[in-house]
């Protein structure tokens, strides 16, 4: 029994099934893994066990009653961007210490309804606005690979829960490569869906027109269960899409044959860590000896992708931000004035990221600026996407780095915001195109350290992305590769 | 001695009209809408119209369907592609610290009203725009200098209407307030309570010299409870910024108060520097879509406007062009006088009543016309006594003192005449007898009419009618009155 939080979320669910342990049984045994990892991870803003151990309770008297809901009786990590009712959601800030929202986010009462066990609410960059948790107004979590490095982010403290085996699989959100990213640098799965997939709903935005709930996983099987049980339309969210949703299961394993395999030339410039660079190659290889079709296609835009996302969310931002005025909810510091507290309110409650961006996009909004930043970077836009849709005419997928180099060590991009920016550069794109991506382990540089491959499929063909990534899966390794705790 | 040469000014005067659509839910979240001053501050709101982080709008339909209805009722185009935009800027009303309104692609563009001036003529007024946004929370400041905010109104859907500069007095500028509002009251998406701000209107004001093409410095009034004051603050407004160029002055770009006390407008104070509100398209909502055929059904269900109204009334019901517009001016009064007609009344009678009589009562009440629903007399009751004038059972001035009577105390006029035994003195004898006793009472008076003095016939049928109190069916009393003087010839 020392070993149940070493299972899949697959395995877990047919041991759960078949009788040979209790959901409380399991909840219990992350609940332990978390008690002795956490001082070592900190991936946990706020560990639920009492909210745990009663879903379990209630999953378990499902299960006795023949329920064989997939998800059920199964645990998961919450990315504290994702509102709970009742339980603190801070989006790792200290302008939201102590807000209790009064509801849950669609995709988290999704899984609840499906029976799973929130563990608790994972560390992130403030907002979600990083690439490291370094961001975060209250700890930086620790990659598991290696604790003097960062998990990545901003969803890093889902990453290092699924990575370290705290959790079979986790909720983040993908803003600008926000799952991707740290799934590469903890070497795990995660898929950030098409733009509208997944309700926004809870979702406590960051970018409104760029923000994806997305899924981590330690495989492609259980992060597409899990996908399965979150995405599709919500009325709660105008913008999610009334598409239905495919089995990914059954899709998932119709194999690479006849499949066409787009390698974007720009992917593969200077910069590339030789070993990222290299495990990428050996995996487009590898499709081909599965019978994939791989030609080289070309995503000529993507040099503007970093400048045009860093306006586009910024300006977002700007304005999504307004509301924490402590006016209504969170932390508020009372002055003399209103517009005293409100700077006051504001000036001690944002990180400094945080401020910097609505700098940023209060600047790309300003009567007179507009029409050269903001909406400059909105055309630009356009570009990018119609670049995918150039390249989806001829290919089913693109393959590529998620990242330019694997996991850096703490410290070492604070100091100069452009460079952390552009470790987003290989994902962002797929935001601003609002297609579908996805981020599997393909190897390891020589300090040990997960590289990611990501795969990109158009609009709604997240069951392509879960069929390439399966059949690599079925041939390699690398996803059953744990770092050691 | 040469002539002196003083400039002639016109006003350009432009309306920005708020009106609050009367849709069941807010323009975003399924709360109710709800008096905001009489409901318990914040039982009307939920996480979205709170600005709770996370939530996302959702269109209300009636809210779109509404605003469709007056963009056509105004003669505007219908976009079949508009577009949100967030207006950004803190305040403690304004939850997300955007209003959600629309900018660049509004609903409804390029529009027109025709108003009817004091001399008889129409002039046409053209509508920039009508657009959809979201209401502000309401708040109280107390006098410990804190402040309480109610979110009850808070996402209320809002219809904010804006005309071209084509008002030119106070006169146009009532005018067409009124049809504007009478228009809303058609449609049924607006009370048109000005007083609560249900209805809330703001005229953009700046003068020019005669014959200019320039727009001048132009000031913004508000705090307007009510259309008269809508017309007072623009004439006064008019007539302060003339002195203020007269006397070497410059009119300053500002928004004034109206300080309905003093009868003038006062800089409002407390108002930040210039907003630069960084309007950019809102991303949580997609483009709003209209389909032709949507907006073909909406205009095929709409209610008679008052425009076709009085053309109606003029063709099959044979008013007057000034009896008409008077009745359509309100939908209230066209409701009441339309309920009126279907009892069986003559329209023409019905609305001779109407207008003279019953107006004058409730003018002398202080009541507005538009409030005719809330008076006593029911249109069946009005149409009753018409009928006991007609039958001749009364004559035309007991009808008015049995019309006074329903007015302050309500009540059927067939009892009321029955009640105070009011009906007419048709019976010859009682006539005749009444008759003779004037005339013998009054043998100069008779003597003079027999020397050919005609006129003095109507002082004794007056003596008669009031020996009768007044009661006496004219008609018979007439020819009988006329044949007693005759016979005391012989």
């Amino acid at each position: 029994m020392t070993t149940l939080t070493a299972l899949s979320l697959t395995e877990a669910r047919a041991g759960l099934q078949k009788g040979d342990f209790t959901s409380v049984e399991l909840t219990q045994a992350y609940l332990d893994r978390i008690h002795a990892l956490e001082p070592k991870i900190q991936a946990f803003l706020n560990v639920t066990t009492d909210h745990a151990l009663a879903s379990a309770k209630s999953a378990d008297q499902r299960l006795q009653q023949g329920d064989t809901s997939p998800l059920l009786g199964i645990p998961v990590a919450i990315k504290d961007v994702l509102t709970t009712k009742d339980i603190e959601t801070t989006c790792a800030s200290k302008i939201l210490k102590g807000y209790i929202p009064p509801y849950t986010a669609t995709s988290v009462q999704k899984l609840f309804d499906a029976g799973m066990v929130m563990l608790g609410k994972t560390n992130t960059d403030e907002f979600a606005m990083g690439s490291s948790t370094e961001n975060s107004g209250y700890f930086t979590t620790r990659n598991p690979w290696d604790v003097e490095r960062v998990p990545g982010g901003s969803s890093g403290g889902s990453a290092a829960a699924v990575a370290s085996q705290m959790a079979p699989v986790a909720l983040g959100t993908d803003t600008g490569g926000s799952v991707r990213q740290p799934a590469a640098y903890c070497g795990i799965v995660a898929v950030k869906p098409t733009y509208g997939r997944v309700s926004r709903y809870g979702l406590i935005a960051f970018a409104s027109s760029l923000d994806s709930v997305g899924v981590f996983g330690q495989n492609i099987e259980d992060t597409a269960l899990v996908l399965q049980a979150i995405a599709g339309h919500d009325p709660c969210d105008s913008t999610s899409l009334l598409a239905e949703v495919p089995d990914y299961l059954t899709e998932m394993r119709k194999g690479l044959e006849g499949m066409r395999v787009g390698v974007p030339k720009e992917y593969f410039a200077d910069g590339l860590q030789p070993e990222v660079a290299a495990a990428v190659r050996a995996a487009i290889d590898q499709f081909e000896t599965l019978g994939a079709d791989v030609r080289e296609v070309s995503l000529p835009n993507s040099e503007h992708a970093i400048s045009t996302y860093y306006l586009i969310a910024t300006a977002e931002a700007s304005s999504n931000l307004a509301r924490y005025d402590g006016v209504r909810y969170g932390a508020r510091k009372n002055e003399s004035t209103l517009w005293d507290t409100y700077r006051a309110t504001r000036g001690q409650g944002f990180g400094s990221e945080v401020k910097r961006r609505i700098m940023l996009g209060t600047y790309a909004l300003s009567s007179g600026y507009y029409d050269a930043y903001y909406l400059k970077a909105q055309k630009v836009r356009t570009l990018i996407k119609s670049d995918f849709d150039r390249a989806f005419e001829e290919v089913d997928i693109i393959l590529g780095p998620t990242t330019p180099s694997t996991a850096f060590k703490i410290g070492e991009k604070t100091d100069d915001p452009l460079e952390m920016y552009l470790s987003d550069i290989f994902t962002v794109t797929a935001n601003l195109a609002g297609v579908c991506a996805l981020s599997l382990p393909c190897g390891f540089d020589n300090q040990g350290l997960p590289i990611g491959l990501q795969i990109h499929a158009p609009f709604l063909q997240e069951a392509r992305l879960f069929r390439a990534g399966y059949a690599y899966q079925q041939a390699t390794k690398w996803h059953q590769q744990h770092p050691t705790l | 001695m040469g002539a002196t040469t003083t400039i002639k000014y016109e006003p350009v005067i432009g309306l920005e009209i708020h009106a609050e659509l009367l849709t069941n839910t807010k323009m975003f979240c399924r709360c109710p809408v709800v008096d905001p001053t009489i409901s318990p501050p914040n039982t009307a709101v939920c996480v979205v119209c709170t600005g709770q982080p996370g939530v996302l709008p959702v269109i209300n339909k009636r809210a779109v369907e509404y605003a469709i209805m007056v963009g056509l009722a105004l003669n505007c185009e219908i976009r079949e592609t508009s577009i949100f935009a967030r207006k950004n800027y803190f305040y403690p009303d304004l939850p997300k610290g955007y209003q959600i309104s629309q900018y660049e692609y509004p609903l409804c563009i390029n529009g027109w009203l025709d108003i009817e001036l004091e001399n008889g003529q129409t002039k046409r007024i053209g509508i920039r725009r009508a657009h959809l946004e979201e209401d502000t929370a309401k708040n109280t400041h107390l006098n410990d200098g804190t402040s309480l905010i109610d979110f009850n109104r808070s996402g209320v859907a809002l219809l904010e209407i804006v005309t071209e500069p084509d008002l030119r007095s106070a006169e146009e500028v009532e005018a067409f307030a009124r049809k504007l509002r009478a228009i809303l009251q058609y449609l049924g998406v607006n009370n048109g309570d000005m007083s609560k701000g249900v209805l809330r209107m703001e005229p953009n004001i700046s003068v020019r010299p005669i014959g200019s093409d320039e727009l001048w410095t132009r000031t913004e009034v508000k705090n307007l409870n009510s259309i008269r004051n809508v017309a007072r603050a623009t004439a006064y407004e008019i007539e302060r910024q003339i002195s203020t160029y007269e006397s070497g002055g410059q009119v300053i770009q500002q928004t004034m108060g109206w300080d309905e006390l003093r009868q003038i407008t006062v800089p409002q104070r407390g108002k930040e520097d210039a907003h630069d509100y960084r309007y950019f398209p809102e991303p949580d909502l997609p483009p709003l879509q209209v389909s032709h055929e949507w907006i073909e059904e909406i205009r095929a269900k709409m209610p008679e406007l008052p425009d076709v109204k009085r053309q109606r009334y003029m063709d099959e019901l044979g008013l007057g062009e000034y009896d008409a517009s008077v009745l359509v001016a309100d939908r209230a009064i066209a409701e009441w006088f339309e309920l009126a007609v279907s009892e069986g009344g003559d329209p023409k009678n019905l609305a001779n009543w109407i207008i003279v009589e019953m107006f004058r009562l409730m003018n002398k009440d202080g009541l507005e016309r538009e409030q005719i629903s809330e008076i006593k007399i029911q249109p069946a009751q009005l149409v009753a006594l018409i009928k006991l004038v007609e039958d001749r059972i009364i004559n035309n001035n007991t009808a008015k003192k049995v019309l006074a009577t329903m007015y302050a105390e309500g009540g059927d006029p067939v009892e009321i005449v029955k009640a105070q035994g009011l009906a007419q003195e048709t019976d010859s004898s009682v006539l005749q007898a009444a008759i003779e006793q004037v005339l013998d009472e009054n043998p100069d008076e008779v003597q003079r009419w027999l020397n050919g003095e005609e006129k003095v016939e109507k002082f004794l049928f007056g003596q008669v009618m009031r020996a009768l109190k007044g009661k006496a069916d004219a008609q018979i009393l007439g020819p009988l009155l006329n044949t007693a003087l005759r016979n005391r010839h012989e």
